[in-house]
């Protein structure tokens, strides 16, 4: 058997998995220890199998399903490998966690819950298998109506109701863009398959017009500005296993729709869609950071970072396609690089923190900033781990995140001789919001870890908060490895997203890599640049160790533990410390023009002082709303034809008859 | 690969540089105080200060996590390490290769932040407040300190900071407009990172104002030497850096014995005029309010993308 046909097993044993939970509903004993763990290897073994199959030929299936003409045709090749690797890995840790996560009386019962996560699973490892539109858009659609009854687990809650809804028309929106690119695509030929859409040589025109509607159906898809309305309202509503999974993994599966539609199907690539992309991404990613730094709900927070994240995956994405435009394919492959490797660090380091997110939420029953703190004595484990997730996530050396920074800034860096001066001009620009981006991520993640872990706990109840499970430990610790691994062996990694670029762009820069040796990565020339994580890590480790040992050996350890000292002052309370709304003020100040804030202030005479701020979405308000209101008022319009008297109804049927008959006539 | 005298000069460069930051730190105040018609403490009072702190037992809260024991460990860690790969003697440095200048601004975020978050670990009202003043200072000065280098690798074709130095140094005599913008911009930044007046006052008292001492006020004992200690190296490699960047000349190419002892004074003397300047500045600028402090950093970030600018506009 082929590498993709025991893919498909893998597929079809979710699927299994998920109608095996439908007899065991309300048995959680037996979703939880037996259908998830399964669920959970089946996952290792997928991504097992796309390791080997990202460095073997592509190899190509026709399913005896769909419709008579048009059965479902599926190709493995090295982009579908690595997304497939990346929902296999980061969607093994997340079912390890779930096993331990889900439970009796939060809404859906556990086993209807099992059906609706493992078709979500197999969906999205479909949708980066198949080959024509056709079976590309039923496991879209499938992934989208499996997400959305996963986000609406929780349905009683009305708030959850509505994120739900606005998730599914945001995500029929973009699917119809999606579908529209097909069309397109296949310039008339009335064949859907891919390979006849890599066959079709469009005209710059069509191709641009596909270009534009796939960005917008994927986009929508990705939490692209102004899509991403529906993002904070529907990621942080799912359950968190849920809440990781669409964020780390589903938000990927838009991007690998954009990569294959944009490198693969539409045959040309034209300079200004790069600029295209880089727009929407640099500004999707400034507004995910400095909203994420003004939330109060840790989910929401975590939910804006993705839309960041996304953004600079867009950035990353229009880098390439701007550098493969004009034929520079060593830098293009080096950005193509940065954004794949960013995709696997993403997964890895948002998963683990959503995760955390869930284990502070069962062990405490609060998800507000300000209700948190000091969980790091109570939840050990949950804490360590997401001190490395947050790490990760602020793009510090040695961990995950920095080297996607790396290599995006470097391919930033050596960007002149761009023919056109006007891109020559922006790349520098845009490398500074970058970097902008990257610093303010580390203050979002300063403030998420230290309000949640750090501190006196602001609520009582919090002294009696357990710790987690020994399977969503398990869940975590296998993330958390993916984000110190990804973060100290780039080399190796590289050489695993190096043949997806050698498919997309037919360059690499895993021989460069490989040639400068495992222990320093360096894309081009050992003097050009460099960066060894794992010599980083040891001297800093030694270092530590070594003073350590010093300061002991050489004077003492005495140590004393007494009342915090807090420059004298005895009355101090849990809460005098910053809350999520103080940590953000800054950004609040300074950015102030970008939000839409309402603040209610006390006055000195207010025997209860009471001090709110709110802030919403400035797109909600001018964009959706006003659209919201255009449907309506076009609705009443049309509304004024219903009188609700039959007589009415007949005469219209009349008039139609009439003008009917005058147009044969004439 | 490695040379033997590129190890000796990676050592010499560490230990010069843990033996040297305290002295640099008491030349800075010796300096302050002179020019504030002061009596001076003694040039080697912050070793004193050291000295004193580590045979002081550490106090530590009741509640303190053992995030907040070894946070101090890892910014001194951070700091040595950094200290090893700025270019202060010799460009041929074995760790070089580990970390260029991207490296080397995140080798200092992941300072900040680790710090930060020590300072947020007891929960007290000033750790808290410190903790965020800290990181508004660091996202804002991050992307300018992380464009000044950019300027210098444009110029240079590389970010490894070691070859900066070597292409900046050895190279026939030019003055690039862009790095000169770069320069001013860079002074901003350092001035905000080592927690200088007019941005902090290292020196003061007042809880409300402070900035950095407001991070460490629950740190006693070994702890505090620690971070006092890894402060100064944060001093002393910051000016190494602009010393490497603006005024590379007299540091050793070729790794041998007799370059690396004439670089020594060279960079001695350097990092003497460095002092008294940074004396000066401190002298004549009043601290600011911190709600002004964003737009100080503001002008440091729009030079230093300006200073990008010029070099791509004027290819120098």
């Amino acid at each position: 058997m082929m590498l993709l046909d025991w893919l498909l097993v893998v597929i079809a044993g979710w699927l299994a998995l998920g109608v095996a939970g439908i007899p065991a509903l309300r048995n959680t004993g037996v979703v939880a220890r037996l259908l998830f763990p399964a669920g959970a290897f089946l996952a290792l073994v997928l991504a097992g199998l796309a390791l080997a199959a990202l460095f073997t030929e592509p190899q190509t299936a026709v399913l005896a399903l769909g419709l008579p003409t048009l059965p479902f045709h599926l190709r493995l090749d090295g982009l579908s490998a690595f997304f497939l690797l990346v929902i296999g890995a980061a969607g093994a840790g997340i079912s390890l966690f779930a096993a331990g996560y889900f439970r009796q009386g939060e809404g859906t019962p556990p086993g209807l819950m099992c059906l609706e996560y493992h078709l979500f699973l197999a969906s999205m490892a479909l949708v980066v298998l198949a080959d024509d539109a056709y079976a590309f858009m039923v496991a879209w659609e499938t992934m989208a109506l499996s997400s959305f009854f996963l986000v609406t687990a929780n349905h009683r809650v009305p708030a959850i109701r509505s994120a739900g809804f606005l998730y599914l028309l945001v995500a029929h929106v973009g699917a119809l863009a999606i579908l529209l690119t097909f069309g397109v695509l296949q310039a008339g030929t009335g064949d859907y398959t891919f390979a006849n859409m890599r066959a079709q040589s469009l005209s710059p025109l069509w191709a641009s017009v596909a270009f534009l509607l796939a960005t917008v159906g994927f986009g929508a898809k990705a939490g692209v500005l102004p899509l991403h309305v529906w993002l904070p309202e529907a990621h942080p509503a799912a359950p968190s296993p849920v809440s990781a999974l669409m964020s780390a993994v589903m938000l990927k599966t838009a991007i690998y729709g954009l990569l294959r539609v944009v490198f693969d199907l539409a045959g040309t690539q034209l300079w200004w869609w790069g600029v295209v992309l880089l727009g929407l991404g640099l500004a999707t990613a400034l507004f995910g950071v400095i909203y994420s730094a003004v939330q109060s709900d840790m989910k929401r927070l975590l939910a804006y970072s993705s839309i960041e994240n996304i953004g600079l995956l867009f950035v990353g994405m229009g880098l390439a396609v701007l550098f493969h435009a004009y034929a520079m394919s060593a830098l293009a492959a080096l950005a193509l690089t940065a954004t794949l490797f960013h995709v696997a660090s993403h997964a890895c380091f948002k998963s683990l923190l959503f995760l955390a997110t869930g284990s502070v939420l069962h062990a405490t029953g609060e998800r507000s900033l300000g209700k948190l703190g000091g969980l790091i004595r109570r939840m050990p484990w949950v804490a360590a781990l997401s001190l490395v997730g947050v790490l990760a996530s602020s793009g510090l050396p040695p961990f995950s995140g920095f080297v996607a920074e790396w290599l995006l800034l470097q391919s930033f860096l050596f960007t002149t001789g761009l023919p056109n001066s006007f891109l020559n001009m922006l790349v520098p620009v845009v490398a500074a919001a970058i970097a902008l981006v990257a610093a303010l991520a580390g203050y979002v993640m300063v403030k998420f870890y230290g309000v949640i872990f750090l501190g006196q706990p602001r609520e009582p109840h919090l002294a009696h908060a357990h710790p987690a499970s020994p399977l969503e430990r398990a869940g975590l610790v296998w993330l958390g490895a993916g984000c110190v691994l990804l973060g100290l062996f780039p080399v190796q990694v590289i050489g695993v997203i190096d043949p997806v670029t050698q498919v997309l762009l037919g360059a690499g820069v895993g021989e460069t890599v490989r040639a400068n040796g495992w222990l320093f990565l360096s894309p081009t020339s050992l003097g050009r640049a460099s960066y060894g994580p794992l010599v980083f890590l040891l001297v800093v480790a030694f270092a530590v160790a070594l003073t350590a040992w010093l300061v002991h050996r050489l004077y003492h350890g005495r140590l004393r533990r007494s009342a915090p000292w807090d420059c004298g002052f005895p009355a101090q309370t849990a809460r005098m410390q910053d809350s999520a709304e103080g940590f953000g003020q800054p950004i609040r100040e300074i950015f102030n023009p970008v939000f839409r804030m309402t603040r209610e202030l006390p006055t000195p005479f207010d025997a209860a002082p009471k001090y709110r701020v709110t802030i919403e979405d400035p797109f909600w308000h001018g964009l959706y709303l006003p659209v919201a209101r255009l449907t309506e008022r076009l609705a009443r319009l049309v509304g004024r034809l219903q009188q609700g008297r039959i007589a009415i109804y007949l005469l219209y049927s009349f008039l139609t008859l009439i003008v009917l008959l005058g147009v044969v006539r004439w | 690969m490695v040379s033997w005298t590129g190890l000796l000069a990676q050592i010499l460069a560490i230990a010069l540089a843990l033996a040297l930051a305290p002295l640099l730190m008491g030349w800075v105040n010796q300096w302050r105080a002179w020019l504030q018609n002061r009596r001076a403490p003694s040039l080697l009072q912050p070793y004193r200060t050291l000295h004193k702190l580590f045979h002081k037992e550490s106090v530590l809260a009741e509640n303190a996590s053992p995030l907040f024991r070894i946070a101090p460990y890892i910014v001194f860690g951070c700091m040595a390490l950094a200290c090893g790969i700025a270019p202060t003697l010799s460009t041929d440095l074995p760790l070089a290769p580990a970390a260029d200048a991207i490296a080397l601004v995140g080798l200092f975020a992941l300072a900040r932040v680790f710090i930060s978050l020590a300072a947020m670990d007891v929960g007290t009202a000033f750790g808290s407040l410190g903790a965020r003043r800290e990181m508004l200072i660091g996202f804002l000065a991050e992307p300018a300190l992380l464009m000044v280098l950019f300027s210098a690798s444009l110029i240079t074709q590389s970010t490894s900071l070691a070859r900066i130095v070597e292409t900046l140094a050895h190279q026939s005599f030019a003055i690039y407009p862009s790095l000169a913008v770069a320069g001013v911009a860079f002074t901003f930044v350092s001035l905000a990172e080592n927690a200088r007046v007019p941005v902090d006052n290292p020196a003061t008292h007042l809880e409300l104002t402070m900035i950095h001492e407001a991070l460490i006020l629950e740190y006693s004992g070994r702890h505090l030497a620690l971070i006092e200690w890894a402060a100064a190296l944060k001093l002393f490699a910051y000016s190494c850096i602009g010393l490497a960047l603006f005024f590379p000349w007299g540091v050793a190419e070729a790794g041998t014995p007799l370059a690396i002892l004439f670089a020594i004074p060279a960079l001695v003397l350097k990092l003497a005029v460095g002092g008294v300047l940074l004396a000066v500045i401190e002298t004549i600028n009043a601290k600011m309010r911190l709600f002004r402090v964003p737009e100080f950093l503001a002008t440091a970030f729009l030079l230093a993308v300006i200073a990008l600018l010029v070099h791509v506009l004027l290819g120098a």
